[in-house]
């Protein structure tokens, strides 16, 4: 129970034993993805043929092409960050305002509107998807047959994944950033309005840098989701693919270890994303 | 920066305006209308090239094609099932991290918890295959140490899908409990085992009740990522993972049937609304909340 309490020695053990167990769990299937991204086989499955860096670097000779040297690969990746950097920007600036208008302005049907913004978190990536694809169809179907205009952006494609993922992850931002200007103590706003300060000033020098905390760790998630999307982006992409679509559709095939390469690129990525977002707030907390 | 007094100045009107404006277009262009069409296009038929009517006909193929709602069913039955085992084994953790350590201890452990989660769901799907799949690490072990005569296909199971489910969800499990488990008070449970409690009705009686909120949040977000999960069951399920979401995708996707695959995508939606409400009902609470909590 709680250590207050006197614990029978075999629940102490048990529960030792399970967390260890537990962990375990967690761990093994990175672990394992990790190894044999060094294994010196064609295929990503014991038994260990000794260590190489072929999948990352490559190897002529032997006809493995490694991560570095993989173009589709290389390619995705970018396709996958400049997504993300689309919707990282849209949902913290949208998330932002948002914060704004349901802490500070006063105005009918502001409770619904609350109301509304939670609602992407509940909606199924995959329906996310077909609805915003099938509306866009819609858009563009009528625009070519009454205008004449094609509009190219709402044919499946990646202006329409950023929209997808933008479309929950805004909601994300927006709660994050929301808690915070919550708490936000107003008196230290009208003090600077007393002392003569203009509202611009107010805002760039008192408010958004209280909110910065906020927004930065707002940015690192909508960043991750983006990267992470499968469902929605599944459902919205065209002929570039963005990394996990990529990955799945090599997974299916049976891919080479490269897939291991890149996996462990993404591991250490986030982990120094993750390094770096506790490090910052740490130092606050000093 | 925005406080108008009521019936203010045009000037406060054009700031609300176009406050106002980012949220609207968000939430209408690409939640409120595409969900609308998405229901119209669902109650339609395809007539002749071009030419559609009104119907129920895509409901109507969805009840009377027995594979369909069969997979349907058999969706949500998997998903409670991994949502259950997901608060099983999430519970524990969960307990450890918000009780039994303290200070630095457990917000390692915490953290520790975590890391995976930060790694997209296709590594470790990645992860999962290379050490399931018939050569690969567990089936070799398995075989090498003669608990199986040669290697099994540990791959393309139901009970393969499950553990990749629970594997994605403890995450979304173990926040909220930790988080309901903490503001638990000590002293109750110190009073509850003075006044004669054991272990089981403690728990029954005192941990539950407190943490109800945390469980049901925990469990509605689970049960909805689980039902919409498209990625674990393909991969690990193989041809027989059945999945729904991989009914809408061949509707909408490989065979271009979209009223089909509107009127799937809405029962889907129907069922993990119906779920969620179900889930802030039974234990009283307000969908705000909950979400913010989660």
């Amino acid at each position: 129970m709680i250590p207050s309490l006197p614990t029978p020695r075999w629940l102490r053990a048990t529960t030792l034993l399970y967390l260890g167990a537990f962990l375990l769990f967690l761990f093994l299937p990175l672990i394992t993805v990790g190894v044999f991204a060094f294994n010196d086989a064609p295929y990503p499955a014991p038994p260990w043929k000794g260590f190489t860096l072929d999948w990352f670097v490559g190897n002529e000779p032997a006809g493995r092409t490694g991560l570095f040297g993989d173009e589709e690969l290389l390619s995705s990746i970018w396709t996958s960050f400049v997504v993300a950097c689309w919707v990282t920007g849209l949902s913290v600036a949208v998330g932002t305002l948002n914060a704004f208008l349901m802490e500070r302005a006063r105005f009918r049907g502001k409770e619904a509107l609350s109301m509304l913004m939670l609602v992407p978190l509940v909606i199924p990536g995959v329906i996310l998807g077909i609805s915003i694809l099938a509306f866009a169809s819609r858009i563009a179907e009528f625009a070519s047959d009454v205008a004449g205009i094609e509009l190219e952006f709402l044919r499946p494609g990646l202006p329409l994944v950023v929209l997808g993922q933008f479309s929950y992850i805004a909601a994300i931002a927006t709660i994050t950033i929301s808690a915070r200007l919550k708490r936000f103590d107003r008196t230290l706003e009208e003090a600077a309005l007393n002392l003569g300060a203009s509202r611009a000033a107010v805002l760039r020098t008192i408010t958004l840098p209280y909110l910065r905390p906020a927004m930065i760790g707002s940015a690192a998630i909508a960043f991750l989701m983006s990267f992470e999307n499968f469902n929605t982006t599944l459902m919205l992409v065209g002929a570039d693919a963005p990394l996990t679509i990529m990955m799945y559709g090599r997974m299916r095939e049976g891919a080479t270890p490269v897939l291991n390469a890149v996996s462990l690129f993404l591991m250490v990525a986030s982990a120094l994303l993750a390094l770096t977002l506790m490090r910052r707030s740490d130092r606050r907390a000093e | 920066m925005v406080d108008t007094p009521a019936g203010g100045a045009w000037k406060g009107r054009l700031m609300l305006g176009l406050m106002l404006a980012p949220a609207v277009l968000w939430l209408f262009a690409l939640i409120v209308l595409p969900h609308v069409d998405l229901a119209l296009l669902s109650f339609r038929e395809r007539l002749a090239p071009r030419q559609y009517g009104a119907s129920l006909a895509q409901y109507r193929t969805f009840f009377g094609e027995p594979l369909y709602w069969h997979v349907f069913v058999r969706t949500a039955v998997m998903s409670a099932i991994a949502t259950a085992l997901t608060l099983l084994f999430a519970f524990p953790v969960a307990w450890t991290i918000a009780k039994l350590t303290r200070g630095r201890t457990s917000a390692l452990l915490f953290v520790v918890c975590l890391i995976p989660f930060w790694v997209s769901e296709t590594v470790r799907t990645l992860g999962w295959m290379i050490l399931l799949r018939e050569s690969g690490v567990l089936p070799q072990l398995l075989a090498h140490l003669g608990v199986t005569d040669v290697p099994v296909e540990l791959l393309y199971h139901d009970a393969t899908i499950l553990v990749g489910l629970v594997y994605t969800s403890l995450l979304f499990m173990v926040v909220p409990l930790v988080n309901s488990f903490e503001s638990l008070d000590n002293s109750l449970i110190e009073a509850a085992y003075d006044l004669g409690g054991n272990a089981g009705s403690i728990l029954r009686e005192i941990v539950i009740p407190h943490a109800t909120p945390g469980i049901t949040a925990g469990c509605i977000v689970v049960f909805m990522l689980t039902l919409g999960n498209y990625l674990t069951p393909n991969l690990l399920g193989g041809k027989n993972s059945q999945w729904f979401t991989e009914q809408i995708y061949t509707q909408f996707i490989t065979r271009f049937n979209w009223e089909q695959g509107a009127a799937f995508g809405f029962l889907l939606l129907a069922l993990s609304t119906a779920m969620v409400w179900v889930g802030l009902k039974a234990s009283g609470q307000r969908f705000g909340d909950v979400m913010r909590r989660a």
